[in-house]
């Protein structure tokens, strides 16, 4: 291992040693805390996880997607950022895809992720 | 303190994050093993200064100029030596002893030097940024040159300082006032915000900024 792999693990480490524990086509809700007048408060956001970059490192990030009402958002978090309360899984999305760069052109039905259901073990955050 | 700084190797990049949560780019730069060899005085060289020595060689490596005058400073087989002009080596501190990455603190500003990475023989439009010509509309196989270099008879000749190609690059760069972010002292770190001249394996010279004298971390 070398010094700079080592120093982006005791990074990740510092920062809570947070763990993707989602796929690509999971519905993930994020909250963030967002500095509003000077008192912190904490922003939920939910949507589809499109793609992971990165994996588990302090350098890793992650698009969610969310379509609501004829607007589609897309939003890049960081996985290590202190600025993310949590992330939580809402539904496991079936796709066979690990980027799903594709749903951008969709919208409405076929936009649809089929749930993936009888997961056995889910991944514990550590 | 004044005006000295540390030869460090550049380790290369990464990322972290502030306590505000913003994300840097940083450059890891390992300090570790830089010594004083010899101190300059105005009296005997004509200014005054303090050199540096960094890194391992092997003695039989060394010619022997640059062996007496390394064991002379109890300095070690060094590969670099830098000086540092007017600085003053820290209380206790004298040839031979080792100079830790503390020397900077978090928040300080600071300049950086090192040799920039070599492009080779580069065209105008890479080295001087010149527009690149009509990729079609008759264009013909003059897609990356100069064009005109000057007038015509009169002056006849073409001005000195023209843009032309050349070698780019392998030069000496510095980088000023870019923030130390953070200082592992355990294992003579600086993290550096941002990018630093130069591949990683390369020696950096880190030296007070110029620029921001007075509201440097610690006072000159």
């Amino acid at each position: 291992m070398n010094l700079i792999e080592q120093l982006e693990r005791e990074e990740a480490r510092r920062l809570g040693g947070r763990v993707m524990n989602f796929a690509a086509g999971d519905t993930v809700t994020v909250k963030t805390y967002v500095l509003d007048g000077g008192a912190r408060r904490v922003q939920s956001y939910e949507g589809v996880v499109i793609a992971r970059r990165g994996g588990n490192g302090v350098r890793s990030s992650f698009i969610v997607r969310r379509a609501s009402s004829g607007e589609t958002m897309e939003r890049t978090f960081h996985l290590h950022s202190p600025l993310i309360e949590s992330v939580t899984v809402r539904r496991h999305g079936k796709v066979r895809k690990a980027k799903l760069y594709s749903l951008r052109s969709r919208s409405g039905r076929a936009a649809r992720i089929p749930e993936k259901l009888g997961r056995k073990k889910e991944i514990k955050p550590r | 303190m004044s005006g000295l700084g540390l030869i460090g190797v550049k380790v290369g990049m990464t990322q972290i994050f502030s306590e505000r949560g913003e994300r840097m780019p940083v450059t890891v730069v390992a300090v570790g093993g830089c010594r004083i060899a010899q101190r300059k005085t105005a009296e005997r060289d004509g200014y005054d200064a303090l050199q540096l020595a960094f890194g391992e060689r092997k003695v039989k490596r060394l010619n022997s100029p640059l062996r007496g005058h390394l064991a002379k400073h109890q300095a070690g087989a060094a590969r670099w030596l830098r000086e540092f002009r007017d600085a003053v080596a820290p209380k206790g501190k004298g040839a031979g002893d080792e100079l830790s990455a503390d020397l900077f603190a978090v928040g300080e500003r600071v300049d950086v030097r090192a040799t920039s990475k070599g492009k080779g023989f580069a065209g105008v439009i890479k080295r001087w940024h010149f527009r690149s010509n009509r990729a079609s509309h008759g264009n013909s196989r003059a897609h990356r040159k100069p064009g005109s270099t000057g007038q015509c008879q009169d002056p006849g000749r073409v001005f000195p300082g023209k843009k032309m190609p050349g070698r780019l690059g392998g030069k000496t760069t510095t980088v000023q006032n870019v923030a130390v972010v953070r200082v592992d002292a355990e294992r003579n770190l600086l993290l550096i915000r941002g990018g630093i001249p130069g591949a990683p394996g390369g020696c950096v010279t880190v030296s007070p900024s110029v620029k921001r004298r007075g509201e440097s971390g610690k006072k000159g």
